[in-house]
This record gives structure tokens, sequence and C-alpha cells, in this order.
């Protein structure tokens, strides 16, 4: 038995009995009642100084030390005129009615409760990168089949887990993502596929390759896709056959117009079996196109002569050409601002340009070491991906003078094509290892579908990094990547090289008569000649 | 007329001072106005330092974002709030501090009046008592080793154990589930059960606080001879421990703006520590004769000392200034969440308030207990109108009506928090742990940007002041005794003049290379006042006439 008892007392308060309470008191009535006899208790702790504090009233308790005082309401002659109210909460306001029902929540965001918020969110940016970093697994897995290298893919505009691709030996496929198999294959072409398309209806897929033919196919419907095994499905639908090999094909977005790039660009009908038109500027092969997204009748080329040269389908004679100092390999259109576009360059560099205005790139992309083969822009038109021959894919933001993420495995070769997936959260890469790789557009992202309070939360963690994205340690974090050792080498080699014509550029600046040598700034740096 | 007014009152509208832009406060209405004020979180971050422009510009958007949560804020403080706050007002020419605490039971609720109480445990005092930060459980420990968890709200015994040993103090850990215990040699940690978890043998040397600083998982414990000690509770590592060589300290608190451990020493300083600096951050002089009590304001400006010279001071922290002083001993002292200082002495209890938020103190009430009981602690409760004193004789409670925050949030301190939302609150946490390098002395100054260093050219003062002591430096340097007749005084002399003057030549140098250039900077001035013909008269240095 103890004689600290504090259960005793705590139930003989919330019984409240009024007879036993009014027994003791506060104020002065009570002080000489208790202090009288506590003074003995303290002295020897003898059970009849114990009882004769607590009284009568404890008998259950086995006469234990300990007194309650409370004031009941009968002694109404202390009270003077107040106001008075103080904090009352029942319990029932705040808690659920029933256990199926949700937990209440409220919220008050007074600052004062919640001390140190600022480094709080700081290590909550700070573990959100971690985290990124952490669950960082962009790549889903290889789609294997082809037996020569990758060289171009399309999107399946009936279906979002659909994709097409052609590979060097002339084999087409048509892969479904989620299965990451080969539904059907079309087969026909002699030498390597150089162009592939799809009309924006879904009805009909272009090809066009180095054995000088252009093949029309019909799209096998969507639920032909669910029936497994990779089935010859179809014979082409037509087979035009040309004068020189091709190297691109594109199909205008709002029509039935679409464009070859070879010698020439030409302008097919899809139910002609010559062109209706042709375009000629100079005698370089042409060895991309691509159609406007906004305006129907723009086209974008690039050639072996180091041009960009824009078309009007309206007009007789081509538009306007943009000669570089290099090789553009291929271009995208954004889709959402449909008059700017990024051209991929043999010089490792991504040049986005206004088409109305052509002087100057808006913005130049670095990060990739050896020429860039392939770009492609995300639907939202924020960001885009490119392939390069330096056997990775990084993916841009629009607006971005770096990449914002590389990816790699041990086993990729040199990228010849990329593709976003309709809906932007995946990448799919073609290259020369005769496989298709499938990533994740944000490496982190999870898959699936998230509770809103998930979704939530992710949405917080985000906008708090960004926040918080320009100090060193969370920058240092988001930004660090691991690289192969070839490029990571390569790419110092290129800094060091940069940094070297730059000094020398300097010093000659600096001995040459003043003016003579102008400093012209990046974006600029790689023009050569506008021609109209 | 009206139509020739109108133009100009767009005029006006479109006008916009270039700053006042963030200020945020415009266009609401003048009761939202303070409101808006509190919850922008002090003045808008300088971003004349940032160089880049596109961060700058960034900067600037999300200060904007900023201002309008602040708004949002405000509304939902003024609409969506579920309790009001408590209150007592006298009527007439009555003072609230003659109001006795039985006739304010008789006014309140049932369920409030029940909040007061008096257990009388007379036998292992005196008490200590401590709150969870969601103030739904009290522990309490006697002197002579009974510790007891009460559960606030249903007025439940948690948990009872006796350590059969000198319990000095007690802290909650960051939940209900542990607490630790300040006993003879070492401080205890133990779980909710009673059963002992750890025994801090780091810290020993007779522990007299402890507290538990929660946004870190840091507890901090002084012992008798002074020696203060950090240990995160979550992994175990020893973070912190200085030597305060102050002598024996019982006063600690923590100061929850910032989580800086405040001592109060014997010789009256205060001292303010973090736990990776070795030195105190900031020493004052507090009292005239020991300290014996101290207590933080929650918004991190204020501080409360008591010492043994009969005074109570208010400290404005930001300035390290005496705002007030009240004569009177207190052995233990404590800020309200609303800001309502509490005073024990002896018997009695006061409480003092700034009714109208600007730190002027004035006593709003007081109680007195049974003569003799000596109160040990007063500690208030979080979000409620109550205020818990360990004393000589026991535990008691009395009301204080404006206390407490209303109003809780269920993410920050839930009283009605159940078991898995308690779990789920400890995961949550422990991932936003603050690391012990983030306390300072300004928290907010996290994730600012940085201010520019200026590089700043000593004044003509200062370069003197430097040469001075560089001379005599050089006068103070000993020569080694050389042979073979160099040693000769002669010698000798020669040798320290070397000294002196190698010891001067910087200062020298760099007052040429001043001169040089105001002399250049004259010349320059000259012939720009000159007209162009005659400018090649003007006399350079060196040109001979």
């Amino acid at each position: 038995m103890s004689r600290f008892d504090i259960r005793g007392a705590l139930t003989r308060l919330l019984q409240g009995n009024p007879s036993w309470a009014a027994v003791t008191t506060f104020g002065e009535g009570r002080n000489a009642v208790s202090s009288k006899s506590y003074s003995g208790s303290l002295d020897n702790s003898s059970q009849e100084s114990s009882h004769g504090l607590v009284g009568a009233e404890s008998q259950q308790d086995h006469g234990l030390p300990n007194v309650l005082f409370f004031v009941t309401r009968a002694e109404q002659s202390w009270v003077r005129k107040m106001k008075v109210k103080v904090i009352s909460r029942s319990t029932d306001e705040f808690t659920r009615e029933r256990s199926q029902d949700l937990q209440r929540v409220f919220r008050n965001y007074d600052p004062n409760i919640r001390t140190q918020e600022a480094a709080t969110e700081y290590v909550r940016a700070l573990n959100a990168a971690k985290l990124d970093k952490i669950f960082a697994k962009p790549f889903i897995g290889a789609m294997d089949g082809h037996i020569d290298a990758i060289s171009c893919m399309t999107r399946n505009p009936n279906q979002l887990k659909g994709i097409f691709s052609g590979s060097m030996d002339g084999d087409i496929r048509l892969w479904d993502i989620a299965s990451r198999r080969t539904v059907s294959r079309f087969p026909g072409h002699q030498g390597a596929v150089r162009g592939l398309t799809a009309s924006t209806d879904g009805c009909i897929l272009v090809s066009c390759g180095s054995d000088c033919t252009v093949r029309l196919w019909n799209i096998p419907v969507a639920n032909a896709m669910d029936t497994d095994g990779s089935s010859d499905s179809s014979e082409p639908l037509a087979v035009y056959v040309w004068k020189n090999a091709f190297w691109a094909v594109d199909h205008q977005y709002d029509g039935d117009i679409f464009a070859t790039a070879g010698a020439q660009v030409d302008i097919w009908d899809r139910n002609r079996s010559q062109p209706v038109n042709s375009f000629e500027w100079g005698k370089d092969t042409v060895i991309s196109v691509r159609f406007n997204p906004g305006e129907p009748n723009i086209l974008g080329t690039s050639a072996s002569d180091r041009s960009i040269t824009l078309y009007d389908l309206r007009m007789s004679s081509p538009g306007r050409k943009l000669i570089m100092k290099t090789k553009t390999n291929a271009i995208s259109w954004n889709p959402q601002e449909p008059m700017n576009f990024t051209a991929a360059n043999e010089d490792c560099n991504c040049y986005s340009f206004d088409m109305r205005l052509m002087k100057e790139a808006k913005c130049v992309h670095q990060d990739h070491v050896s020429a860039v083969m392939d770009i492609d822009y995300s639907p939202t038109g924020r960001e885009f991906v490119t392939g390069s021959y330096d056997r990775t894919v990084r993916i841009f933001n629009f607006d971005g003078g770096h990449s914002r993420e590389i990816y790699h495995t041990k086993r990729m070769q040199r990228v010849f094509c990329v593709k976003f997936s309709h809906d932007g959260t995946y990448i799919i890469s073609g290259s020369d290892d005769t496989n298709l790789r499938l990533w994740k557009a944000t490496a982190s992202q999870q898959l699936g579908v998230l509770l809103p309070r998930e979704r939530q939360k992710q949405e917080y963690l985000e906008s708090v990094k960004k926040r918080h994205s320009h100090l060193p340690e969370v920058k240092r974090i988001v930004r660090h990547r691991h690289l192969p050792k070839p490029i990571y080498k390569a790419a110092s080699l290129r800094r060091t090289m940069v940094e070297a014509e730059r000094r020398k550029n300097e010093r000659r600046r600096a001995h040459s008569a003043p003016g003579t040598m102008p400093t012209q700034p990046f974006r600029k740096r790689r023009i050569l000649t506008e021609v109209e | 007329m009206g139509g020739k007014e109108d133009p100009n009152m767009i005029e006006k509208e479109e006008v916009e001072p270039p700053h006042e832009r963030f200020s945020n406060v415009q266009g609401v209405s003048d009761d939202l106005e303070p409101k808006v004020k509190k919850y922008l979180r002090g003045d808008r971050a300088d971003l004349e330092v940032v160089k880049d422009k596109r961060l700058k510009g960034q900067l600037e958007f999300r200060e904007e974002l900023h201002g309008q949560t602040a708004k949002n804020a405000a509304k939902a403080e003024k609409w969506l709030m579920p309790c009001e706050e408590g209150y007592l007002e006298a009527e007439g020419l009555e003072k609230t501090y003659r109001i006795k605490q039985e006739s304010i039971i008789t006014e309140v609720d049932i369920l409030s009046s029940r909040k007061a109480f008096d257990i009388v445990l007379p036998d292992l005092g005196p008490y200590t008592v401590d709150y969870t930060s969601s103030g739904r459980h009290m522990v309490v420990a006697g002197r002579k080793g009974h510790v007891a968890i009460i559960d606030m709200k249903t007025m439940g015994l948690i948990r009872e154990l006796q350590v059969r040993e000198t319990v000095r103090d007690v802290a909650f850990l960051h939940n209900l589930e542990f607490f630790a215990v300040a006993q003879k040699k070492y401080p205890y940690i133990y779980n909710s059960h009673g059963t002992e978890l750890h025994c801090l043998r780091d810290h020993a040397g007779g522990p007299l606080r402890l507290q538990f600083l929660k946004n870190h998982f840091l507890l901090v414990s002084i012992n008798k001879y002074g020696q203060l000690r950090f240990i995160d509770t979550s992994t175990g590592v020893a973070v912190g421990y200085h030597r305060t060589g102050l002598g024996r300290c019982d006063v600690m608190e923590e100061n929850p703006f910032n989580s800086i451990t405040g001592l109060g020493h014997s010789c009256g300083k205060v001292t303010m520590w973090k736990p990776t600096y070795g030195a105190p951050l900031v020493k004052m002089l507090c009292h005239h004769g020991p300290v014996t009590a101290m207590a933080f304001h929650n918004g991190g400006h204020l501080m409360a000392t008591a010492g043994m010279d009969r005074k109570i001071k208010l400290w404005d922290l930001r300035k390290f200034e005496v705002l007030r002083t009240f004569t009177g001993h207190a052995k233990s002292l404590d800020f309200s969440q609303k800001g309502l200082l509490a005073s024990g002495n002896g018997s009695r209890v006061h409480i003092w308030r700034d009714s109208w938020g600007d730190q002027n103190y004035s006593l709003y009430m007081s109680h007195s207990m049974v003569k003799g009981y000596q109160v040990g602690k007063v500690a208030f409760q979080p979000y409620e109108d109550v205020l818990g004193l360990g004393h000589s004789m026991g535990i008691s409670s009395i009301l204080v009506p404006g206390s407490g925050e209303p109003n809780f949030d269920s993410w920050v301190a839930n009283p009605y928090e159940t078991s898995s939302q308690r779990r789920e609150k400890e995961v949550h946490e422990l991932l936003d742990k603050l690391p012990p390098e983030s306390i300072d002395l300004d928290p907010k100054k996290i994730a600012l940007p940085k201010p520019m260093r200026r590089k700043e050219k000593p004044s003509q003062k200062e370069r003197e002041g430097e040469m001075e002591a560089a001379i005599t430096a050089a006068k103070g340097i000993r020569l080694k005794k050389k042979t073979k007749g160099r040693n000769k005084p002669s010698k000798r002399e020669k040798k320290k003049q070397e000294v002196l003057v190698k010891a001067k030549r910087p200062f020298l140098e760099e007052n040429m290379k001043e001169e040089q250039s105001r002399k250049k900077q004259r010349i320059g001035d000259e012939e720009a006042s000159l007209p162009k013909a005659l400018q090649r008269f003007v006399r350079k240095k060196g040109a001979v006439i």
C-alpha cells in the first residue's frame, strides 16, 4: 500500500463528492485546518495525524494522507462582480463520433505554436532532395527483339502504350509498352528504315528507308494490340518507289500530307503515288524534317550542309535558311509554343530558336559530350529529351542551359532516337544495341495511383524543395549525378578545351586593335549566316 | 463634375509605390491588419543582395506568394477558428488580481472547474511538474522518488513508480511515451510503463535540471558542477559537453523561439548556450546575487529572470536590455502561450500580463496556497487556461483565464491524439529533426540570402594602431646571442633598428601608395576641371619647372 496514492485522489476528484469537498476549501478558512494538520504529517507519518487531516471521507482508502481540495458551487458569498471565460473543449466536438469516421483535423497557422519553421522547412527540403536521390530508379525495362540498331521511332496515336520502331535491317515493329512485347511486325523494307511517322487520325503509318521506297501501312486497331504474339499482321497499303534514298519522314498534324527528306524535300499526298511538291535549296542531303504542330503548312528541315531550313507549303519557294558551323541532326517543335523549336546539333549542344527571329538562339543547351542524335519535346512543352552519340539520354528544361537529368546504363550504346510518351511520363530510347529502353521522365516518380494525401505530400515536398533549391547544400544534392567514367572524362576534357579557347580569344583580343574582335555571345557564336 | 473626377481616381489607384507591392498589409480591412502582420513573420527578405537576376525574380515571386498566404491565414484565423480565448474582466473599480480562485471556479462551467485541484502528497515532496507539448499529460515527480504520469483530460493516472532515489527534475521527451528523470547520480529515461530504458552515465555528477529540445531531439542536463551536456535521444549520440565554469547551477530554461539553452548562475549571470559551440553565445549580468529562476517568452523577444536580490526583471532579448523590474522573489517563473508570466514564491503565486501586447506587464492575478506550502515549480498547461503548481506538499492547479492558446493544430500538438496518430507523428518528427547546428540566436536567418560581404578598408586610426602594435611587437623581440664579434653593442643596436624598420615598412608602403593614388586623383580632377586646350599644362608627376 502506498502513501502517495494519486489514483485515489483523482477518482475522488472525478466523482466530485460535494459533501466531501465541502470540508476543505480555498482561502483563509482552509489555511488553519490544513496547515495545522499537515505539519503533523511531515514530522511523523503516523496514522492518526493522517486521519486527522483527511477526516471521515477517506475510509475506503485505508486512511491515506492525501486530500483533495476543491470548491463547490455552494460558496456564492465570495463571488465578486466579474466576467470570466476559460477555454473549455468538450471531447465530443474534437473527436470522431464513430470509428468509421475520419479523424477530425484542426488547423492553426499561428507562427508562435510552431517554432523554428524556417529551419524545419529547410530540413524538409534537404530530406526531400535526399529521398529523391534514394528513389531515383528511372530505368523500367528494355524491349528486346530487333536484330539491328534502332534508327527511328514514332508513337501510336491510338494508344498510350503503343510505339513503332524501325531498325537498320528493315524491320518495323509495334510495341506494347505496358507488357514490353512486340505486338505486330511490318516486314517489307529491303534496306534500313530511316523514317517512321503516323498520321494524327491514327489510320496510317508511313515508313521510308534507304531502299528508295515509301510504304504506307494500316495501323492495327486498339483491341488487336491486346492479342498476344508478334504476328506479321499486315501487308503495306501502298508502296511508292522514288528516285532517291530517304532519310526522314513526318506527317502533317492536321491533314493528309506528309513530307519526306532525302536528296530534296518531297511533299506527298497520302493517296498519290508521286510527290505533289518538291523543294530543293542547295545540293546537299536533307536529313530531318518536322511539321509545325500549330501551323500545319510550315515545316522545318535540317540538311547536311549544316543548315536549318523552314518551308511554307503555301509558297512555291523555301522560306528561310540558317547555316550553322556544324550539322543539325534533328529538330523538334515545342508543342505548346509552336513558334519555338530546338535543334539537336553535332557540336554536342542543342539550340532553341524562335522561328520569327533566327539571328540568335534563344537558349543553348549544353551538357552532352558527343553529337546529339535526336530530340523530342514533352507534350507539356516544358522539357525535352535528347539522345546522343555519347550513349546517354538527357532531359532538359525548355529554358535550361544545362540538363536536369542524365540516363545511362552499362549496356546502352549510341542512342539514335528518343521519344516522350503521349502523357509525358515515360521516355523511350532506341539505341545501337538493338534495344528500345523505357525510362521514367522523372527519375524518382512513384508509379501507380496515388492517394490524395500522398499526392498532396509529394506536391508539398516538391514545392519546398523548389523553394530552397538555390541554397548550396540542396543544390549540391539535387544536381549531383553519377556519370560513367568515359563521359566524366570527356566532359572535363571539353571544359578544358572550352576554357582554353576562351583564354586564347581573350589574349587575341588583348593584342589586336580595339573593336576588331567583338565579343560574341554564345547564342550567336555557332551561327554563320541567315539566308532569306 | 463626376466625369472629371473619375480619371483622377483611377490614376490614384494605379500609382503604386514600388515597395508597397510586398507590404501585403495593404488592401485588407483594419481588423485583419495585425493578423496579417503576424503571419508575414517579420520583414520581407532583402533581395537586393542577390546578384543572380533570375533567382532574384523567383525569390520575389515567392515573397509575393508568401504575402498572399499570410492574408489567407489571417482570414482563416478570423473565420474558421473553433474556440475563443479565455478572459477575466473585473467590473467597475474591481481589480482582477483581487478575484479569488473560488469565485472563478464557481463562475465557470463544471468541466473547467474540475481542472483546478489540490492533491496533497505530503510524504515524498516537494514536487515538480512537466507537461507534454500538447498539454494532455502531466508528469509529476517528488524529491523522494515518486514519479507519476497523469492524463489531464480524463484525470486518470497512467503510471506511477517509485525510483527510490532523490529526484530533482523530470521532463517529457517528444511524447508521453518517454520521460527523463534527473536522479541522484544520473539522469534516467523511462517509458510510460515505468520501465527504465536508459541510464545516462555520461551525464553523471548529480543532474539538477533537465530540458528536452523537441525540434532537435536533444536532452539537456546541467549538473552540480555546472557541466552542461546535450544528448541526442533519437540516436544516443552525445552532441555537446560544455563546462560553464560558473559553479553549481540549478536554473535552466530552453528558449522555445530558437532552442537556445539559458542558464542562471549563482554569480547573477545568465548565459546562453548552443550545443555546437563551447563558449556561451550570450553572457549577461542580470542580478546582484544568485539567479533563482528564469523563463522565455514563446515569441523569443522576452526573458524573465528572478534573483536573490529581490528583483524580477523582464529583458528585451533583441537589445539585451531591461524592460521592467518588479520587486519580489521568485522560485520559479513561466510564460504561458499567450504571454502571461507566472511567478511562484513561498506559498504565493502571481500572474502578470501585458494587457495591450506592449510588454507593459502588470499584475493580473494572484493566488495564495495554504500557508507554509513552498511552491517550487509553476508551469502553464499548453492549450488550456490552467497553471500547474508543484509544491512542497504535492501538486495543484489553478485556473488562469486567457493564458492558453485556444486553438490547437492537429499536426503540431493534438490533445486528442489517438495512439496511431501519435505513432505517425513520431515518425514525422524524426524525419523533421533539426540538426544541432541549426540552433542559433536568430532562427529566421536560415535559408535567407546572405548579406553582401563588403571589404572595408581599415581607417587611418586603425592602421596607426596596427602599426603601433607591430612596433611594440618588434621591440619585444629578444635577439639571439651571437659570437665572433657580432654580439657587440653597436651590432645589436643596428640589428634592432633593422627589425624595427622591417616591421614598419609594410605600413609605410601602404601609406605611400595611398598618397600616390590620392595625388593621381587630384591631378585627374584638376585636368577635368580645365578646358581641353589647357589640360596638357597640368603638372604631372616628375615634371620640373
